[in-house]
């Protein structure tokens, strides 16, 4: 036990007097938030719109006039197809379409009630919410406008749709992304880099040929990387409460419970990879490359999955970071407790296990 | 019960394709000092892996204190001092966490033991608090030697210690071995430096995975089954050309300022014979002398015959 | 009056407070073996640096094949070879294509790198390994080739840092051979060793001690001197008053 004690104390060394490592752990992920946070979010300016005028009246032109007075927005009108609005869309540049029906005014006059659709660019989700927002809010500003002016009860009602990303998720979804893809290049990366030094600097001969158990070197090895992501969860937490106005809806005492788990696989991950490496090169590339690009593309959070091939889809549930993720935006975004993420918690959990039995296993007592 | 035994040991890398290690047998006694010399590639560090139980033979058995290397791993690795040839410590740390983190991880503590590294540590002492990065290769190795020595093993392994450490470094390197062979510490060490050799009690030349001679450095010289000539004159690499196209010479190669050769014929007239030969090739500053065979030569002389030939380089 | 290829006069070279080097003087004659020996950290790389134009010395004057160092760096290394036991090839390319590159940053012409690449296969017996990745030679041969190529532009100068470290002693002989044709044909060989019975190859050695040269003449002359069987014992002597040790 001493033993161990003394060699987790030996870990903590390595990691405070690397100040490259260190940068890595807190600099990436305070890095990756306020780039996802600000960059992703930002104010929208001059995004090409097209608006579709079918009408052609009073009500119409009034509405057009004040899309076209907001900075937001750089008008162009066409009275374009319903047909043609795909192939304008994938032209590119176009963000948003509004679609005025022939109706509108006479709707609006005679029934007191008109439809506007809103068709935006899902891909960019982002984008595409703040831009539906906006509109959204012009119209109901035009509609509370009349309606004061006649003392009728006038209501406009925007239809909005996104395009190839009907749920328009992205908004709030790089916060449990970041994490994931955070703790997924701490605890693996740096995880399987800090066993394979050991390989390189002819150490490992020494700790093998030692009384102590092998097994235990990996035990020593994940702790203090296990207590430092523990650190890096809660500061992005913090960030992303306090920074980016990210609130917490659900129980923290089960994010953190469900984080540690993820935490455990992704160390489970970085044990398995420095246990088929010997230089700390193919250890970095291996979880960067075979960890962080499928975190990225698989979780969702960058791209939506429900838009990609089936195939890719079926690969996606192989992937823990999706299972997190999912937890994550559950209790975090949506504040659901535990009744309903133990599916998706007891796939990672299942997950773990096994990840972590093969690296036990595969674990040499010898060099080769 | 001797020390350390090997017996056929074989073993080949790449699925068969390079034998390191080609059918051993050594056994060394307890409290000896014992070296195996041999260049880069020789098979040393393979030996050295099996014998620390951190690598699987393929053929054969070997055991150390009496121990098998393949059941009773666990027992050797409580028994053992190891000092791998790439062993860096950890340059991060000082030199005390070091030697501390060593101690503990073998169930033991500095002061437990301080009596057998108290010569060595006095040395490094001064620069407790320095990161091992920062030290000296010297200092590094004095370091390393500590640290292989906190648990009082029964056994030593070391690596090719000196390598790549200045001349004075690796004299006072081998005085602390003989130090520590006094207090009846069996050692294994290994070396690329030929001239190391003769600071052994014996040792075993080795050369592409084979032993070619085990004895003691003095016998393996005094067997040099023929006179070797030291030859020099005023133009060497004249004379090692003219010496290689001679009828009389059997081998010859440069050993620093002097040729080591050797002649077909060895009979009492040889040295003359030599010594007019090359004066009628038209040099000057003649010396021709009969000389002790150094390990090196000896080695030479044992890589060739293995290799069926005397062939000059 | 021999000719001198590297002259040398109070060269210094300090990195802060820390005087790597000392104050060095000496002269190197053309086609001579002149052999540099020192502890870890005594200076020896700072000083070999400096005369193959890597870094600038701090005071003193110095002159290799002819060339400033302060000012003419490029000539200088266009005019030096330079292997060492670290750096010497690039694994992954094969024979031909090591002699190729190097004849190439060297500037030699397409023509003579084709017939010098060849010939050099065949003198060095690797004809069945041209075509092969010298990561899978020997270390003898690879040594022997990665020496080969640092002399394949015919420089006026050779430096050789620890060339022989780890080689089998009749490689180590063949080596030799190689660097006494060398010196034979005309090339300056400076070399650094840790072998110190290599040292008595060489015409003269010098020995530095914490950044000074404190012995420098022909093996011979320092053994009478110093009154000592072999250099070996000569730089004990010397070597083990050094102050610093560090690397």
């Amino acid at each position: 036990m001493k033993q161990l004690l003394v060699f987790i104390r030996k870990e903590f060394y390595h990691v405070f007097r690397d100040r490259r490592t260190l940068l890595i752990m807190f600099g990436i992920p305070i890095a990756q938030i306020l780039l996802f946070g600000f960059a992703l979010t930002s104010d929208v300016k001059n995004a090409e719109i097209i608006i579709a005028d079918h009408a052609q009246d009073i009500n119409t032109g009034q509405i057009t006039a004040k899309i076209k007075a907001s900075t937001y927005f750089l008008v162009k009108e066409a009275n374009i197809n319903t047909n043609d609005i795909e192939a304008a869309f994938k032209k590119g540049g176009l963000k948003c379409v509004v679609i005025f029906p022939s109706r509108f005014g006479a709707d609006l006059l005679h029934n007191g009630k008109a439809q506007v659709q809103i068709i935006a660019d899902g891909s960019d989700p982002n984008t595409a919410k703040t831009l539906t927002n906006y509109l959204t809010a012009i119209i109901t500003d035009y509609q509370l406008q009349i309606s004061a002016a006649t003392a009728l009860p006038y209501s406009i009602v925007p239809e909005t749709r996104m395009l190839y990303n009907e749920n328009a998720n992205g908004s709030l979804n790089f916060v449990p992304g970041v994490l994931a893809l955070v703790l997924m290049i701490v605890c693996t990366a740096l995880t399987s880099v800090a066993v394979v030094r050991e390989k390189e600097s002819g150490t490992m001969e020494i700790l093998l040929v030692s009384p102590f158990k092998p097994v235990m070197v990996l035990i020593a090895k994940a702790i203090p990387f296990l207590a430092l992501s523990i650190a890096i969860f809660t500061l992005i937490l913090l960030l992303s409460v306090y920074v980016l106005d990210v609130p917490i809806k659900g129980s923290i005492s089960l994010l953190y419970i469900e984080s540690i788990l993820f935490i455990i696989t992704c160390l489970s991950l970085g044990l398995l990879i420095s246990n088929t490496t010997n230089s700390q090169q193919t250890a970095l590339l291996l979880s960067m490359m075979g960890m962080m690009m499928p975190t990225l593309i698989f979780t969702g959070f960058m791209f939506p999955l429900e838009n990609m091939p089936r195939i890719f889809q079926v690969i996606s549930n192989i992937v823990p970071a999706r299972w997190y993720f999912l937890i994550v935006k559950a209790v975090m975004l949506k504040g659901l407790g535990f009744e309903y993420v133990w599916k998706e918690t007891l796939v990672l959990a299942g997950m773990t296990a096994v990840l972590l039995a093969i690296a036990l296993k595969n674990f040499k007592t010898r060099l080769s | 019960m001797k020390a350390v035994t090997l017996k056929n040991i074989t073993k080949t890398y790449d699925k068969g394709k390079v034998l390191a290690v080609d059918d051993v047998t050594l056994q060394i006694d307890r409290g000896e000092l014992f070296g195996l010399i041999g260049p880069d590639g020789a098979g040393k560090t393979s030996v050295f892996r099996i014998l620390t139980t951190v690598l699987l033979a393929d053929k054969g058995s070997a055991s150390v204190d009496g121990f098998d290397v393949v059941k009773d791993y666990q027992s050797i690795r409580r028994r053992i001092g190891y000092m791998p040839g790439k062993f860096s410590l950890y340059q991060d740390l000082t030199v005390k966490e070091n030697l501390g983190f060593f101690a503990t991880l073998f169930g033991t503590t500095i002061e437990e033991n301080y009596a057998l590294i108290k010569d060595i540590y006095e040395q490094i002492e001064p620069f407790k608090n320095r990161r091992a990065g920062k030290l000296s290769g010297g200092m590094k190795q004095k370091l390393a030697l500590c640290c292989a020595l906190i648990h009082k093993p029964e056994v030593l392994f070391l690596d090719e210690p000196t390598t790549g450490v200045d001349a004075v470094s690796r004299r006072e390197f081998w005085e602390m071995l003989k130090r520590l062979k006094q207090q009846g510490i069996t050692i294994l060490v290994s070396t690329p430096y030929m001239d190391e050799a003769v600071l052994c009690e014996r040792i075993a030349l080795m050369q592409n995975g084979k032993i070619m001679s085990v004895n003691t450095p003095q016998h393996i010289i005094a067997t040099y089954p023929v006179p070797l000539y030291a030859v020099k004159s005023g133009n060497i690499y004249k004379l090692l050309n003219d010496l290689r196209k001679s009828e009389l010479v059997e081998s010859s190669f440069a050993f620093g300022e002097y040729l080591h050769v050797t002649l077909k014929n060895n009979d009492a007239a040889g040295a003359g014979n030599l010594r007019n030969h090359i004066a009628a090739q038209g040099h000057t500053n003649i010396e021709v002398s009969v000389m002790a065979p150094t390990i090196e030569d000896s080695f030479i002389r044992l890589t060739n015959k293995k290799q069926g030939s005397f062939a000059q380089a | 009056m021999e000719e001198k290829v590297i002259i040398c006069k109070n060269l210094t070279k300090k990195f802060g407070d820390f005087v790597a080097v000392d104050n060095i003087s000496f002269e190197v004659n053309k086609g001579e073996i002149f052999g540099f020996l020192g502890a870890n950290g005594a200076g020896k790389t700072t000083a070999m640096r400096m005369l193959c134009g890597l870094s600038f010395p701090t005071s003193g004057e110095a002159a290799v094949a002819g060339f400033n160092v302060y000012r003419q760096q490029q000539m200088i290394k266009r005019n030096i070879g330079y292997m060492s036991q670290k750096f010497s090839l690039y694994e992954d390319l094969t024979v031909l294509e090591n002699i190729r590159f190097y004849g190439g940053v060297y500037g030699v012409p397409g023509e003579i790198i084709k017939s010098r690449s060849i010939e050099l296969v065949e003198k060095l017996g690797l004809q069945q390994e041209a075509g092969k990745k010298t990561g899978g030679l020997p270390l003898g041969w690879k040594q022997k080739l990665a020496f080969s190529v640092a002399i394949f532009h015919q420089p006026k100068i050779v430096f050789l840092d620890e060339p022989t470290g780890g080689v089998d002693p009749v490689t180590r002989r063949q080596f030799w051979d190689m660097i006494y044709e060398a010196a034979a044909s005309g090339i300056t060989v400076f070399v650094t060793t840790h072998y110190m019975d290599e040292a008595e190859y060489c015409n003269r050695i010098t020995i530095m001690v914490d950044g000074r040269i404190e012995a420098l003449d022909t093996p011979r002359q320092l053994k009478a001197q110093f009154g000592a069987n072999s250099i070996e014992d000569v730089f004990y002597q010397l070597a083990r008053g050094a102050k610093r040790s560090a690397d």
